[in-house]
């Protein structure tokens, strides 16, 4: 059991740091939230594997949570949003894809570094866990650092949630807080499109997060 | 009695919720805010009640004396502050900044915060103590966005992502206190219930436990507003309502400084993982120098006294670092009478900025001229918060520099190198903003003076005199920090 079971949670883990990657040189905004819901995907293939070897059924419901809210009624919402705002046009990108892409390299390997060697007390399946729900994390950040957009920062934070509960759900019998940072991503993901997409749309007749330093209070 | 001191903290709890859920139903303005103050006061009152007698901890609930102070004082400040807004939003909506649909929302997450905020500090549970914190940070992003305006909305959009990422990584550490405790503690809700943690910390995987310091002192520490995840912090003191910049210094700040200490708490009983003080010395000078810096460069009011607030989250979060009873004292001290001391600039500030119609500095002059009261309550405030003798502020800066130069001689010359910086800073501004010929706009404005004065008579008080009581207290519960 411990071969199989590993290997495959393993696999899904260092699926979803592949996908993060994916997603940091996405340069329209269509092919970001697709990424995006490919990541949701994983993790819920990655949190439903947990669920059975871990022989914990309260952790399907976060399986299902991702599937249904993460992979597919999010980014359908985003993409409507898109579409009405008229900006399905590409995103620039602070940086280039490419030290973006070596910067995400550097990342990824720090995690592994750092938490294989932290843990190293732990027991194997949670250690790489969390190592890989590290790299997730980090590329999530990059992502939110790169772009000046405030759609794709919304879903590099959403990508950061994600690695979030790969690490919630790799920790045995963790409680309430795999429900819990569901619920909140949910949280965060309606106030961030209903309230200031709107009003940023309402305000500024763009979402470029670059328009919105104009208005720093300190400039004169 | 009895009854009220077995349910105490149960209705430090409910209280808020009970008022929020009241007030998103009731439409007048008047009505709702003299009702927010009603449920500030109640919740105060059976706050204090918690020094007299309270439940024995349980699994879901924790008090000891460190919460105690924590929680009284984040009443006690939710409570005039809210007195404070009453007469500022009236005068919002007279100058049609604000809409009564928006005082609704208003006043409803007002209460949500402190519902937050109270269950942070109460919480025996280091997962609910995040989601709550988490809780009170969204209330208040909602709240610093209010007046819709382009700097409100940009400085909301910081706001919402920098602590986003903060409490992401104040949750991934959470996990990893939860990773380091499995072995010891066993599954389940045991391995997050704060009793336990403190009580087996000492036989935890020491590299598991270092790591997931490392993360809650970021994570927590950009809610606490230190340098370099400060970011947020000027931007939403200046555009949010003047209330909500209060309660931001006044005691958010206070909450995320409040999980640190916890979470220093477990790292002390651990030997083998790192020595958690280091860490904190050089983060909180880091912020105290570089906030110090920053206060000559500003030009709007709010932004001078935010950065004011991460310069002294610099001086508490050094003074924990350092250790020790004395430094620990200095600490708890020094965070009371700043919270009391900030706020009550806040609301000066407020009514100034609405008497003047700016937040501009350069537009603002001769105060105490123009607004006799405000002005010399301002100069009170901002001598207190420079660290004037004889005021409270003072004793603990000459406590936390006595006591760093017996341990440790040259980080004292940089702390007190800050401190003069921060000192000349602060007076050069007051000069031109209290004294002087009196300039621009000057419209009349009711000034709620109970809050200002209640706080500044309790700065003013805690310099010359502090209870016994009190010190004995405070001195309990600097040992119980180590």
């Amino acid at each position: 059991m411990h071969g199989i079971a590993f290997d495959v949670a393993h696999l899904l883990a260092g699926c979803l740091v592949l996908v993060s990657f994916l997603m940091l040189y996405q340069d329209r905004l269509y092919s970001l939230l697709n990424t995006y819901a490919l990541h949701a995907m994983v993790l819920f293939l990655s949190v439903a594997w947990q669920a059975y070897i871990q022989n914990a059924p309260h952790l399907y419901v976060t399986a299902g949570i991702a599937l249904l809210f993460k992979a597919i009624i999010i980014p359908v919402a985003l993409h409507r949003m898109i579409v009405k705002l008229g900006i399905h046009r590409e995103i620039e990108t602070v940086v280039g894809t490419g030290p973006t892409m070596l910067a995400g390299m550097g990342l990824v390997g720090l995690s592994l570094v750092v938490m294989l060697h932290a843990a190293a007390g732990a027991d194997l399946m949670a250690r790489e866990d969390l190592a890989f729900a590290l790299s997730v994390i980090l590329l999530g950040l990059l992502i939110m650092v790169t772009r000046r957009n405030a759609v794709s920062q919304v879903v590099g934070f959403m990508s950061l949630e994600n690695g979030l509960i790969l690490a919630a759900a790799g920790a045995k019998g963790m409680p309430l807080v795999v429900e819990m940072s569901v619920a909140f991503s949910i949280l965060i993901a309606f106030i961030v499109i209903g309230i200031f997409l709107f009003r940023i749309r309402e305000r500024f007749d763009t979402v470029d997060v670059q328009a919105l330093d104009r208005f720093r209070g300190e400039r004169q | 009695m009895n009854w009220l001191f077995s349910h105490n903290v149960a209705l430090v709890l409910a209280i808020p919720v009970v008022t929020a859920f009241v007030l998103t139903l009731l439409p007048g303005y008047r009505l709702s805010a003299k009702l927010n103050v009603a449920g500030s006061l109640l919740t105060f009152l059976s706050a204090l009640s918690l020094f007299v007698g309270h439940p024995p901890t349980n699994p879901y609930v924790l008090v000891d004396d460190l919460n105690i102070v924590f929680i009284v004082l984040n009443t006690f400040v939710g409570f005039t502050t809210s007195l404070f807004s009453m007469s500022y939003i009236s005068h919002e909506l007279e100058t049609g900044r604000l809409t009564p649909s928006y005082l609704r929302f208003y006043h409803a997450m007002y209460q949500v915060m402190m519902f937050g905020m109270n269950l942070a500090l109460l919480v025996n549970n280091i997962g609910l103590m995040w989601a709550a914190i988490e809780l009170a940070t969204l209330a208040t992003v909602l709240m610093v966005g209010i007046y819709r305006t382009h700097e409100a909305l940009e400085a909301a959009w910081k706001y919402f992502i920098l602590a986003s990422v903060g409490i992401a990584f104040a949750l991934f550490g959470t996990i990893l206190v939860y990773m380091a405790a499995l072995p010891v503690v066993g599954e389940g809700l045991r391995a997050m219930t704060w009793t336990v943690l403190l009580s087996k910390a000492g036989v935890f995987e020491p590299s598991l436990l270092s790591l997931a310091f490392i993360f809650l002192l970021l994570g927590y520490g950009t809610k606490a507003g230190l340098v370099p995840v400060h970011a947020w912090l000027p931007d939403a003191h200046a555009e949010g309502p003047t209330p909500i910049s209060a309660v931001l210094s006044g005691l958010l700040l206070n909450v995320a400084l409040y999980a640190i200490l916890r979470f220093k708490m477990l790292m002390a009983l651990n030997h083998a993982a790192i020595a958690p003080g280091p860490l904190m010395i050089a983060i909180g000078l880091m912020s105290l120098i570089f906030a110090a810096f920053m206060l000559y460069r500003r030009r709007d009011i709010k932004r001078l006294f935010a950065y004011s607030s991460i310069e002294h989250m610099g001086i508490i979060v050094f003074a924990f670092g350092i250790g020790g009873p004395l430094a620990n004292f200095a600490g708890l001290l020094q965070m009371t009478m700043h919270s009391l001391t900030k706020s009550a600039i806040f609301f000066v500030v407020g009514h100034v900025a609405q008497a003047k119609g700016t937040q501009k500095i350069a537009d603002i002059q001769g105060l105490t001229q123009s607004h006799p009261l405000l002005g010399w309550s301002l100069v009170l405030g901002v001598l207190a918060i420079a660290g004037m003798p004889p005021l409270g502020i003072f004793m603990s800066e000459f406590l936390l520099v006595s006591t760093t130069f017996a341990r440790a001689p040259l980080l004292a010359v940089l702390l007190v190198a800050g401190l003069a910086v921060a000192f000349g800073a602060l007076l050069l501004r007051l000069q031109s903003l209290a004294f002087g010929a009196p300039q621009g706009k000057c419209a009349p404005v009711r000034v709620s003076i109970l809050p200002i004065f209640a706080h500044l008579a309790l700065v003013a008080i805690a310099g010359i005199y502090l209870s016994p009581v009190l010190v004995h207290w405070f001195q309990h519960v600097a040992n119980m920090l180590g």
